[in-house]
């Protein structure tokens, strides 16, 4: 049945090529929309009969073998509200009419490549989907053709060639190792490997020193602030709402869980690179001028968060983890909405010759301001809970030092929101701002979007960590 | 295990190339020559543990995926030629990292 | 076995020669004849279809590509050229030790991995395998060769029109 979330983007991206142009140009835009709302709705109603009785025609064809789980779910979810915020903010920047079928056809490329690494459960597969949307994304970004896009791309391109060249050393010496690419047969016959064994480690250093590029982790991140910040403004939503979440973290999640298991050094690699991004991801940050290359580094920082809650190795940290995931894409889609919008009414990207702007595009200012605090912890928002989550378990497990750092790193993550809010939104209006207003409902909708899910899923937390997040211990089963 | 000592020296050669190259194709070349090694590491693999079935297909796969990512490359690498007239690296790093 | 290592030496030769060689032209040909030895090799291990597709695409199609962006970008003037010359060879000058240097060490270490599974060959056919077990991978393949048509037709297409 989960097969729909790849067939159907697929069939409706051939077929909307295959309209003719003025077809093409009323219904792609709304198409692609009703995609990742429907995906939405998918996955909070897997049981509804509509999908149902689609599947099961197209299931004597295509019978895949899927991984479902909760992380799955949550991965689906927070890639169809990062597409549909992506989508709506592009209206906003492309305007003809042909370039925006051409952003489309490759966007929905995106989502059908991140759905399908989502999905699957064999390495191989995995490395085939994250290529395509590692390609999607170069094209995404290469989008509005300025040289520095082309440049950008250019080092993401090298950089995640080099990844997954890493990647697939690693999945041909687990195939020696164990004679599969699937995940459950590699986990069952990995416990039995001695895990002195130097194929086994040489293996799992390949592994994650791929993801670890391929997620942005600080010793090898170099390709991604450019890259983020030289894309289009709404390709940067993408990018940092979940191009690079599923690439990376998703992958590593996926793959120390539930193919190589946990062992002392894989959790030692984990912690030391996660605090290490913490700590130097938000030092970095505070030294930027350019707001894009700020959120850039913050997400470095973040990521570490989730590799942290990961390289804990326990149920509560993992399920810290994967709310931080779901987190980090709300509130950094977000802050590169109200980004895109100052970028676009004011035409600067530099923080120091922006001030007072809250004056003139109060609904920027106010949702910046939420996701800022969800993003540095503040308690009753989103961010306190998974941080949170993330700063026990490593308290519990002894990591107290790593849980130290954690702690701090987020005392610089407010240090760097208070500056970019005091230099983009406080403070005296300048002059020449004066006639600056809103940038329109495309940019607003989704920022007003994004702050309600903040929001609502930081009260509801309690109640959503009981009934969902928690029963995310079933991937320790699988 | 004569062939792993040579799949380690292209490695060697495709990592050394990247890194030293100041041009743009090169750099390509050098990504060439790493995803060579790799294929050549499947197929090795496959005929090692007796999975070669599996081994090809595989590499017939990942052929298909290194034509796209190559070209997609290659259409990059056109862009910037346009814009700075050079496939100098060195003219290229105005984006510090 | 003398054959093999024969072979293994003519394709690491090659692809030092790709790396290292001046002209970008002789270096896209010389990615050809890396995947022409490959292919011999991928052939002498009884992988024929895989050969094939090798042969095809890594030896044909990309030193085209290569070629086409060498030739559709400037070439250099004959003063750029010398000096060029001059900081490749500052460059690459230790990669050929390193790697002598490294096949030597690694050549006289003898590693013997230990894997401990010893697999029986499961003789399956490569058409089975590719169409029974990696569906979704050919499903992945549709999809990656769409993503490179419309990339093709953004990256290429204005190309044109502005230069």
């Amino acid at each position: 049945m989960y097969a729909l979330l790849i067939l159907v983007p697929l069939a409706s991206s051939i077929i909307l090529n295959l309209l003719p142009k003025g077809v093409n140009k009323r219904i792609a835009f709304g198409l692609s929309l009703a995609l990742s709302f429907l995906q939405a709705l998918f996955i909070f109603f897997p049981a509804c009969p509509v999908w149902k009785t689609g599947a099961r025609t197209l299931e004597s064809v295509f019978r895949f073998n899927f991984f479902i789980d909760n992380l799955t779910s949550v991965m689906l979810l927070c890639i169809s509200i990062v597409v549909f915020v992506t989508l709506l903010a592009s209206r906003k920047f492309i305007e003809s009419g042909e370039k925006r079928g051409s952003f489309i056809n490759v966007i929905l490329v995106a989502l059908i490549g991140m759905n399908g690494a989502v999905l699957t459960r064999d390495i191989f597969s995995l490395y085939v989907f994250l290529e395509i949307t590692a390609v999607s994304s170069f094209i995404l970004i290469a989008l509005d053709k300025d040289i520095l896009a082309f440049e950008g791309a250019f080092k993401y391109i090298v950089f995640s060639a080099v990844a997954s060249v890493l990647m697939l050393a690693a999945i041909s010496l687990l195939l020696l190792l164990t004679g599969s690419t699937d995940f459950n047969v590699i986990h069952a016959l990995f416990k039995m490997q001695p895990a002195h064994n130097a194929l086994v480690i040489l293996a799992v250093g390949l592994f994650l020193c791929g993801l670890f590029i391929k997620a942005g982790l600080m010793p090898f991140h170099g390709w991604l602030p450019d890259a983020y910040s030289s894309a289009p403004a709404h390709i940067s939503v993408l990018l940092a709402g979940v191009v690079t979440k599923v690439a990376g973290i998703y992958a590593l999640i996926r793959i120390i869980v539930s193919v190589l298991g946990f062992t002392a050094a894989v959790q030692s690699v984990l912690l030391l690179t996660a605090a290490l991004s913490v700590i130097l991801g938000a030092i970095a940050s505070l030294t930027q001028s350019d707001f894009r290359r700020m959120l850039a580094y913050s997400s470095i920082s973040q990521v570490g968060y989730i590799v942290l809650g990961l390289g804990s190795g326990t149920a509560l940290g993992i399920a810290g983890a994967i709310f931080h995931i779901f987190n980090h894409a709300t509130f950094k889609s977000l802050l590169f909405v109200n980004c895109a919008s100052v970028e676009k009414q004011t035409g600067i990207r530099d923080m120091r010759s922006l001030s007072g702007l809250a004056q003139r595009m109060p609904v920027t200012g106010v949702t910046s301001v939420i996701g800022s605090l969800s993003c540095a912890g503040i308690p009753p928002l989103a961010g306190f809970w998974s941080k949170l989550m993330i700063i026990i378990a490593l308290w519990m497990e002894g990591y107290r030092v790593y849980a130290f750092i954690a702690i701090l790193g987020s005392l610089l993550t407010l240090a760097y929101f208070l500056y970019l809010q005091r230099s983009i939104f406080f403070g005296k209006l300048n002059p020449e701002f004066k006639d600056i207003k809103e940038a329109g409902f495309a940019l607003t909708f989704p920022a007003i979007l994004l702050t309600a899910i903040i929001i609502l899923v930081g009260l509801a937390a309690p109640l959503l960590l009981e009934k969902q997040i928690f029963t995310l211990n079933s991937i320790w089963g699988g | 295990m004569v062939s792993a000592i040579f799949i380690t020296l292209l490695f060697i050669t495709g990592i050394y190339c990247i890194m030293a190259s100041y041009n743009l194709v090169r750099v390509l070349i050098g990504v060439e020559i790493l995803i060579k090694a790799v294929t050549l590491m499947i197929i090795v693999v496959g005929s090692a543990c007796g999975r070669l079935a599996l081994a090809q297909s595989l590499v017939i796969t990942l052929i298909v995926v290194e034509v796209v990512v190559i070209t997609v490359a290659v259409g990059v690498v056109l862009g910037i030629h346009t814009h700075n007239n050079s496939l100098d690296v060195r003219k290229v790093r105005r984006l510090k990292g | 076995m003398s054959l093999d290592l024969l072979i293994y030496l003519a394709l690491t030769i090659a692809a030092l020669w790709t790396v290292m060689t001046r002209s970008l032209l002789r270096s896209a040909i010389g990615l050809a004849l890396v995947s022409a030895i490959l292919t011999i090799i991928i052939f002498r291990l009884n992988a024929p279809l895989a050969g094939v597709f090798e042969l095809s695409v890594c030896a044909g199609l990309i030193p085209v590509l290569f070629v086409s962006v060498v030739s559709l970008t400037q070439p250099y003037t004959h003063q750029e050229i010398i000096e060029r010359m001059k900081s490749m060879f500052t460059r690459f000058r230790f990669l050929p030790l390193i790697v002598i240097a490294v096949g030597l060490a690694l050549g006289l270490l003898s590693l013997k991995p230990e894997t401990s599974l010893p697999l029986p060959a499961d003789g399956k056919d490569v058409r089975f395998v590719l169409w029974h077990l990696r569906r979704f991978d050919l499903l992945g393949q549709m999809i990656v060769l769409l993503t490179g048509v419309f990339g093709v037709v953004i990256l290429f297409k204005e190309r044109k029109k502005s230069g």
